[in-house]
Formats: C-alpha cells, sequence, structure tokens
C-alpha cells in the first residue's frame, strides 16, 4: 500500500509567551497552550493532499511522547490522518531517540515517503529528519517548499540560503517541511467527532525496543539578554541625523 | 583529553563561504583544540587554499570525488563519518548546507548534535537559542562520543588570515556513496546588492509594503546605502521578496551593524533573526507595534513617505 507516514510533535504554541522559571530549571509549560508544531500540521497537509490527489492511499501520524500527547494526535486525526500511533515516552527524547523510533515505525508501515517538519519550534533542533534519513540509509530532501511525488520518485524544490533548489530522491525518502509548502486546513466539528472512531495505537517507546537515553544534559536556561529600549525620532531627519551621529551613515 | 575539531567546509566549488571562517572561530573556543577543515569537492585546491589561510587552523583535509559537484548531505555525509575517525567534535555552520548535513552526519555516527551553537564554555558545554531565542539553553554532552554541531553564523566573526597557510592533505576516502538523491537544478535570483548575511547594514520590508513593486523603494534605498534587502516571513508569502530574502527563525538569522525594519510588526519569530544587530531602526505606521520595544531609533509614520524622504536626505 503506498502509505506516508507524518511525524508530529507537540510543541508550546507559538503564540504563547515564552517565560524561563525563575531556578533555571526549564521554561514554564504549566497551564500553556500546548498544539502541534506548525511544521508538521504542514507536514500533515501535504501528506493528505498527496492522499486526495491519489499519490498515496493512507497517512499515518506518529508521535514520541508523553499519553497525554493523544490530544494532538486526535487533532491530527480530525485533520484526515486515517491513524495514529502513539510512541510513548516521558521526559526528554532527543531528535536521535525520536528518529529511532519514527524508523521502528517505518519498518513495520513501509511507507513510501515520510514527511517531518524541518524543525520543532521548541528546541529548535531542525535534525529529527535528516537523522531519520541516515539511519534508514534513505534519502533526504529538507525544507520542501514544493513537492512532485512520481511513482518511483519525488522532485523536491527546496528553500536553500541561496534561493531554491530542486533535488529528485528515489523513493522510500524523508522529506522535512518549510513554511510556504502549502497552508494546513482548518479542522471543522463534524470531523472532530468522527476522529474519535479512528484508530489510535500505542506503544512503549522501550517496548520497540529504542533506548531513550539522553546524551545532552540541560545544565541551565536562562531569559535571553534584553536589547535597551531606544528612543523614538519625530521625523526622517532627525533620524538621519541621529544614524549620522552614530556613524552610521 | 586532547580535543580536535573537524570542521566542514561550505564552499561553491571554487570559492570558500564565509561560514567556514565563523566555524573556526567558533572552534577555538573548544581550549586547545587542533582544529581542520574538510574540504569535499571534485576538485579541491582553490577552496583548501584559502581554508588553510585562515588563523585557527592547523590542517586542511581535502576530499576529492566527482560526485561532490553539488552538496547533497546523502553523499556528503558518509565522507566526513569516515574523515572523522580522529576528531572528537565535527562542526558545520548553520546555513542551510550545514544544518541540512551535520545531522545526518550526526545520525550516521549515532552522535548527539548541539544545533546552533552560540557560545562555548567548555569542550562539552554549549549555549544555544531555543523556543525562536527566547530562551538560552546550556548543554553538557556526556564527552564519551563524538559531539557534532551546527555554529549560528550571528554569534562568532570570521576567522582572520594566517601568518603562514596550513598544510593541504589529500584524503582518499572509502565510503559507499549513493545514487538515490539527484541535483536537479538551483535558482538564485542574481543580485548586485550585498548578501544579506554578511552585510553591514541590512533594510528590510514586511507585508506593509503591498506588492513586489513596493518594495522597489527599499531597493532604491538599499543601493544608495550599499546595504542588503531582507523581508519579514508576511512579505514573502505574499510574494513580494523570494524566499532565500527572509529574516527570521524560519530564515536567515543576521548580525548586522545597522538594521532598519520598515513595515515590519516584529514578531517573536522575526526579532530571533535580528537581535544580535548593533543598531535596530523601526519605521511604522503603528506606535504599539512591538518592534518599537526593540528598536534603538524608532519612527512613527506611512513608510511610502518617510523612506523617500530618507533617500533625499542622504
Ligand atoms: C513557525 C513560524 C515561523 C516563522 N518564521 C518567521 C520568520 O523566519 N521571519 C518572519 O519575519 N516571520 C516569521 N513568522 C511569521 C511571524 O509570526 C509574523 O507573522 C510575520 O513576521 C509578520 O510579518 P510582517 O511584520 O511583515 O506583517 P504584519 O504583522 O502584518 O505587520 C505589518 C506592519 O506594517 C505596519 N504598516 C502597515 N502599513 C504601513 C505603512 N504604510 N507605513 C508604515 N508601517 C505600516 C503595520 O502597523 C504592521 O505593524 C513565523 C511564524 C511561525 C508560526
Ligand atoms: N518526539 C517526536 N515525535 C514525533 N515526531 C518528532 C518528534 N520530535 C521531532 N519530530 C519530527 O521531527 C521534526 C524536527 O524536529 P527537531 O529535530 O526536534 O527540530 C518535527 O517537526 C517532527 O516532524
Amino acid at each position: 500500500m503506498r502509505r506516508i507516514l507524518v511525524g508530529i510533535k507537540r510543541v508550546v504554541d507559538y503564540n504563547v509567551r515564552i517565560r524561563v522559571k525563575p531556578d533555571g530549571s526549564g521554561v514554564v509549560t504549566d497551564g500553556v497552550k500546548l498544539s502541534i508544531n506548525p511544521f508538521d500540521e504542514i507536514a500533515l497537509e501535504e501528506a493528505l493532499r498527496i492522499k486526495e490527489r491519489g499519490g498515496a492511499e493512507e497517512v499515518v501520524v506518529a508521535t514520541v511522547g508523553p499519553a497525554d500527547c493523544q490530544q494532538q494526535l486526535r487533532t491530527a486525526l480530525a485533520m484526515g490522518a486515517d491513524r495514529a500511533v502513539l510512541v510513548q515516552a516521558d521526559g526528554v527524547v532527543e531528535p536521535l531517540a525520536a528518529a529511532r523510533a519514527l524508523l521502528k515505525l517505518v519498518e513495520r508501515e513501509q511507507p513510501l515517503l515520510v514527511i517531518l517538519g524541518k524543525q520543532a519550534i521548541d528546541d529548535d533542533n531542525g535534525q529529527t529528519g535528516q537523522v531519520l534519513a541516515a539511519l534508514w540509509n534513505r534519502p533526504q530532501a529538507t525544507y520542501a517548499s514544493k513537492l512532485e511525488l512520481g511513482p518511483s520518485s519525488a522532485r523536491v524544490t527546496r528553500e536553500v540560503d541561496a534561493g531554491l533548489e530542486t533535488l529528485e530522491v528515489d523513493l522510500p525518502a524523508v522529506v522535512t517541511t518549510d513554511l510556504r509548502l502549502n497552508e494546513p486546513r482548518y479542522v471543522k466539528l463534524p470531523d472532530i467527532m468522527k476522529a474519535k472512531k479512528k484508530p489510535l495505537d500505542t506503544v512503549a517507546l522501550a517496548a520497540l525496543g529504542v533506548e531513550q537515553r539522553q546524551q545532552l544534559k540541560l545544565v541551565r536556561f536562562e531569559p535571553p539578554p534584553q536589547r535597551q529600549k531606544g528612543i523614538r525620532v519625530k521625523d526622517a531627519a532627525e533620524l538621519v541625523e541621529a544614524l549620522r551621529k552614530k556613524g552610521l551613515l | 583529553m586532547s580535543w580536535k575539531v573537524l570542521i566542514v567546509a561550505e564552499h561553491d566549488g571554487a570559492k570558500l563561504n564565509v561560514s567556514t571562517a565563523k566555524c573556526v572561530t567558533c572552534a577555538l573556543g573548544v581550549a586547545g583544540a587542533e582544529i581542520s577543515v574538510a574540504v569535499c569537492a571534485v576538485d579541491a585546491a582553490a577552496v583548501a587554499a584559502q581554508a588553510a589561510r585562515l588563523s585557527g587552523v592547523s590542517g586542511v583535509l581535502a576530499v576529492e570525488n566527482p560526485a561532490n559537484q553539488h552538496a547533497l548531505a546523502a553523499v556528503l555525509a558518509p565522507q566526513l563519518v569516515a574523515l572523522s575517525g580522529p576528531f572528537t567534535h565535527v562542526f558545520g555552520p548553520s546555513t542551510t548546507f550545514g544544518k541540512d548535513l551535520m545531522a545526518r552526519v550526526a545520525g550516521l555516527l549515532g552522535a548527539a548534535q548541539v544545533s546552533d551553537i552560540m557560545a562555548i564554555e567548555s569542550p562539552t558545554r554549549f549555549r544555544r537559542p531555543i523556543y525562536a531565542g527566547n530562551a538560552i539553553l546550556t548543554v553538557e554532552a556526556a564527552g564519551d562520543g563524538k559531539i557534532v554541531g551546527t555554529v549560528r553564523m550571528a554569534s562568532f566573526e570570521a576567522a582572520g588570515p594566517a601568518a603562514t597557510p596550513a598544510p593541504v592533505e589529500k584524503v582518499a576516502v572509502s565510503a559507499q556513496l549513493p545514487a538515490h538523491t539527484r541535483f536537479v537544478s538551483v535558482s538564485a535570483a542574481r543580485s548586485d546588492r550585498p548578501d544579506l548575511q554578511t552585510a553591514a547594514r541590512v533594510i528590510s520590508g514586511g507585508r506593509a509594503l503591498g506588492s513586489a513593486e513596493g518594495f522597489k523603494i527599499l531597493y532604491s534605498l538599499a543601493g544608495k546605502l550599499g546595504a542588503a534587502v531582507g523581508a519579514s516571513r508576511a512579505a514573502v508569502d505574499a510574494g513580494y521578496a523570494p524566499n532565500e530574502m527572509q529574516v527570521g527563525q524560519t530564515g536567515k538569522i543576521i548580525a548586522p551593524e545597522l538594521y532598519v525594519a520598515v513595515g515590519i510588526s516584529g514578531a517573536i519569530q522575526h526579532l530571533t533573526g535580528i537581535k544580535d544587530a548593533r543598531t535596530i531602526v523601526a519605521i511604522n505606521k503603528d506606535a504599539e507595534a512591538p518592534i518599537f520595544e526593540v528598536a534603538d531609533f524608532g519612527l512613527v509614520g506611512d513608510l511610502f513617505q518617510i523612506i523617500p524622504e530618507i533617500e533625499r536626505l542622504i
């Protein structure tokens, strides 16, 4: 079956103002809105569009995280995914552990395509897709802004520093999404009801045979240095004058 | 413990990217480390010679292979893994080239990667921004395996020239290179303007510019100032500016002397890209716009009047 696997991570919603805990042990997440990582919504949207065009038959979403990530998986099912898998793990899941877990699912599900976000907006690591592709020994096409799926290969346009690069990759492959790949759909109320009946499997990370060893110890969280508030100038002339004085013009 | 850092050179086949010199400065933070630069190319001579002239570099490893015509992560990663044997750290730049490649290297090595290193506190302890720069995290690697890192470009100056060039060694690596990934094309907008990532002055436009046509007033002012032009995500999404101009969390992170934000509201994802700018100027018609919180000089008003006026005054 032509199947697409989408990895989603639950993160602090991008609208939340991040505050570092006074003791430096983390950022405040209690009572804070948690959502699907925005890049992963784009990944799911792309998978759904491919399926709707007839390029795939099934879309499976997976997340590695604590039990209550079920909520985000339900949202993904409401968006249109067919099935969900929760790989249950508490505590820090580093990209390597997430990729190893996803690889186990890849072996089980045999997808022709895995679509992940280019980065999770909490840790801003931007690693998991590439690590998975390395472990799987398959192609990677990161930062995708356009994806054309053929029978046995895909053409991916990537947003790179120089502009736009196009690669051709054999399938199966890993693609990671950039912001301009698509605009994710909104979830409609009836779909939320329907999603309740869709299959959501749970498996423990350890049961997949993946070790959750944390390689990087989180020593200290700090707020970033604040920029000093500047001054208001009244018009263009005053601005030009001020910049001249600072030697900037 | 003796530390050895391998830096992956970014280049276009002829010219070494300045990102490599910044990685060298970062690597100097690994106290007492011996620093080597790996140049993977079809013909590495020219680029290797440039790398050898960076102060702090003690050797250049040149790996030549026709498969290195284009920088494909899947092709480069196995070669770097083959080279990495004696090294304790493998660093690359936090550019799209380095981010794409280094995590694949880390995956092959089963190593931890520290993304976006902004400071090195010890050979195993690093500081990096998370949550779009809204928190700074210090991480400590166990130190029992290789440490892979990407270097945040806005945090380091480029290494200067060396008094005498370091030796260049041609190395043959035996690594199986995949054919499953093929380069098709790259469309880079040709521009005579300075490069966004290295320019001393940057003028960026937001949604308020209204059209690609609207951006012309910025190009005109930038031309007069010798400035590069950037854009907010909203401006890029709307098609007013190409993607390589995007500044911010998911675009380019820059640190110019002067940054002028024109018709940009100042969302955190945008601010994270400009926090290291020396001086920030904001021009916005909304006096409450969050961009004014970080601006050294704020001017409230209509950009379509102000920008031409500034151009007349300079
Ligand atoms: C995961 C994620 C990643 C993101 N990454 C980035 C990123 O890398 N870079 C980025 O920029 N954004 C990024 N964003 C988007 C960001 O949140 C904002 O939506 C975006 O920066 C807004 O762009 P803007 O300021 O141009 O538009 P707006 O927020 O619409 O602001 C336009 C501003 O122009 C002003 N204005 C209007 N008319 C005039 C006039 N005539 N004269 C003067 N001022 C005027 C208005 O007062 C307003 O402040 C990201 C968002 C997400 C969710
Ligand atoms: N715990 C996880 N579970 C599922 N997918 C993940 C997880 N962590 C990361 N990913 C995927 O990998 C992408 C990049 O994450 P990161 O490497 O953490 O920045 C995310 O956008 C997700 O698609």
